[in-house]
């Protein structure tokens, strides 16, 4: 049996900061390549998109580089007595990195989606940048932003791999379900390891059906250019 | 003059080429699709930077590509209608008009913007979404966002094209008033003959990126420079034709003589004439009378629509020579008559280089 339920919180904590930084990120990035580059999408596509294909341990191979004690971001932070690796932020952020392309590709395909008229007219009636994206494209492009934000919750709770390099499996403090449920299962705790199965399932089928559910109702909503609802 | 307009553009099939000016007037740009007009109104607004040339409004420069001026949209105090209306999708008809006041206090935008769906019908549909309200009432929703800026320019974009027939003169009326009304410098771009010239008071008349006419309606009709323009305004005979004199011409596939008003010099050329310029003559009058068959016809509602061919002609394999609008009582008459039957070309000046 589950004696201590540390997994969930740690999960649900560091998934939902997770998705509120891939949010901020994502939604910046997808409006950056959709409205502005042309040359470079191309390119500034594919890396962005990165973190999706490679394999998670390379992702964390990478982020033990970037944020170890000889690493660029983590050489710095030493200095303030800050250290990431083994840390409950390494699993924020191994978290943030791999679920982020989920939210970028969502989102610019929302906002590319976007009639282009509509933010010329915007445009031609005075609104600066700033109202552009704020009054027009994030509210136009709402479904799909909600639905890369599920998308991102739910990866960021299924992540294993890079958080495993980075964060490790310290109970109570970097143990994330899909951590426990490895070690429970290796070390022969069948059963611990059933109940997180079907915890996480539970959890990740209500998130999709509500996605499913809403984005439907949300396709009404916009599907009607003259019915009604 | 208030607006200068010369601008270049490179776009994929043609190039975009177009010199005009305009004063407090409406002026249509018509155009078959892919003419480049739409493309006009969008480097015009800021929308499209054109490659080279300069715009210019009441003395103030938007775009110079000498000076490298471009002046943003937003700063050019324009008002753009779209051809599918660009509502906001995710605001209210009362929000989506208030969209681009600026600089007034909540209490003098809401006496606005009630002020403007009182006069454009809009009432008790301000809390409705775009998708909640008719195509006709979209329409004055746009028109009453672009009017709510105080522009000092109006672009139409096929403000009609998404409408049906039925409400389409009567947008057309409205809109002819508001315009009135708003007395600036309007620019409409259609490729609806009918509308251009209910609407507007100049013309310019563009073909694969080129201004081939300008002037006012009236002009442009009687005489569209070029074959093409004719056949844009709605000239439906166009056919090569070879000068003779200073007053004649000669069409070979029809075997007949016209004599014209046409200062055109060139050897050889087009001739036009419009299907309801054609006359039925008695046939003892002189010039520019001859002899043609009946083909074939077509009803429409109000006319009837008759396929000539020149009696005189050698024979060729064509079925008809001229396409001929008239009236119902008139077709009446000649139905009835069997044989040949005499019709008069007007004297005008339908006889183009190119």
């Amino acid at each position: 049996m589950i004696d201590d339920f540390s997994p969930l919180w740690i999960s649900m904590r560091s998934s939902a900061c997770a998705t509120l930084i891939t949010l901020v990120f994502g939604v910046a990035a997808a409006w950056f390549v959709a409205a502005y580059s042309k040359k470079t999408k191309g390119l500034i596509d594919s890396i962005l998109t990165l973190p999706m294909i490679l394999p998670p341990t390379v992702v964390g191979f990478f982020l033990l580089i970037i944020f170890g004690k000889n690493g660029f971001i983590g050489g710095f932070l030493e200095k303030f007595n800050i250290e990431i690796i083994f840390s409950w932020a390494a699993i924020v952020i191994a978290a943030s990195v791999v679920s982020f392309p989920l939210m970028y590709r969502t989102v610019r395909a929302a906002f590319e989606q976007i009639d282009s008229n509509i933010l010329d007219a915007a445009r031609v009636l005075g609104a600066n940048e700033f109202k552009l994206l704020f009054k027009v494209a994030i509210p136009v492009a709402w479904p799909g932003i909600a639905a890369g934000t599920i998308l991102s919750f739910a990866r960021s709770l299924g992540e294993f791999g890079a958080t495993l390099m980075v964060a490790g499996n310290i109970p109570g403090r970097t143990q994330t379900i899909p951590v426990a449920i490895f070690f429970a299962a290796e070390g022969g705790e069948m059963d611990k390891a059933y109940l997180w199965v079907a915890l996480i399932f539970v959890i990740s089928l209500i998130v999709m059906v509500l996605m499913n559910y809403w984005s439907g109702f949300q396709a009404k909503l916009l599907s009607h250019p003259r019915g009604k609802l | 003059m208030e607006l200068y307009v010369e601008i270049k553009k490179n776009l994929p099939g043609f190039v975009l080429d177009v010199k005009f000016e305009g004063s407090k007037e409406r002026i249509a740009l018509l155009g078959a699709s892919g003419s480049g007009k739409t493309m006009t109104l969008r480097c015009i607004a800021g929308l499209v930077k054109p490659d080279e040339g300069k715009i210019i409004f009441n003395g103030k420069t938007f775009f110079d590509s000498e000076k490298g001026i471009n002046v943003k949209p937003k700063h050019r105090k324009l008002g753009f209608l779209f051809q599918n209306y660009a509502l906001f999708p995710h605001l209210t008809v009362k929000d989506n008009i208030a969209f681009g006041i600026r600089g007034l206090s909540n209490q003098e935008r809401n006496l606005r913007v009630g002020n403007l769906l009182e006069r454009f019908d809009l009432t008790g549909l301000e809390n409705r979404y775009p998708h909640l309200i008719s195509g006709g009432q979209q329409q004055r929703t746009a028109l009453a966002r672009t009017i709510a800026t105080e522009p000092d320019i109006i672009l139409l974009d096929e403000p009609f094209s998404a409408l049906d027939e039925h409400l389409r003169s009567h947008m057309a009326k409205e809109m002819l008033e508001i315009l009135k009304e708003f007395g600036g410098t309007t620019l409409f771009v259609t490729h609806n003959i009918e509308e251009a010239y209910r609407i507007c008071e100049k013309i310019a008349v563009l073909c694969f990126g080129e201004l081939h006419v300008f002037g006012s309606k009236k002009d442009v009709f009687e005489n569209p420079q070029t074959s093409e323009a004719a056949r844009i305004t709605g000239c439906k005979n166009i056919v090569e034709a070879v000068r003779i004199d200073d007053e004649h011409i000669e069409i070979p596939l029809w075997n007949i003589r016209i004599k014209t008003d046409s200062k055109t010099k060139a050897e050889k050329g087009y001739y036009g004439v419009r299907a309801n310029h054609i006359q039925l003559s008695n046939g003892n009058s002189s010039g520019n009378v001859f002899k043609a068959r009946i083909v074939g016809n077509i009803e429409t509602q109000f006319r009837q629509t008759v396929y000539l061919k020149f009696a005189e002609a050698p024979n060729g394999n064509s079925d008809y020579h001229v396409q001929w609008e008239v009236s119902k009582d008139v077709w009446d008459k000649i139905s009835k008559e069997p044989g040949l039957i005499n019709i008069r070309l007007p004297q005008d000046k339908m006889y183009f280089e190119k």
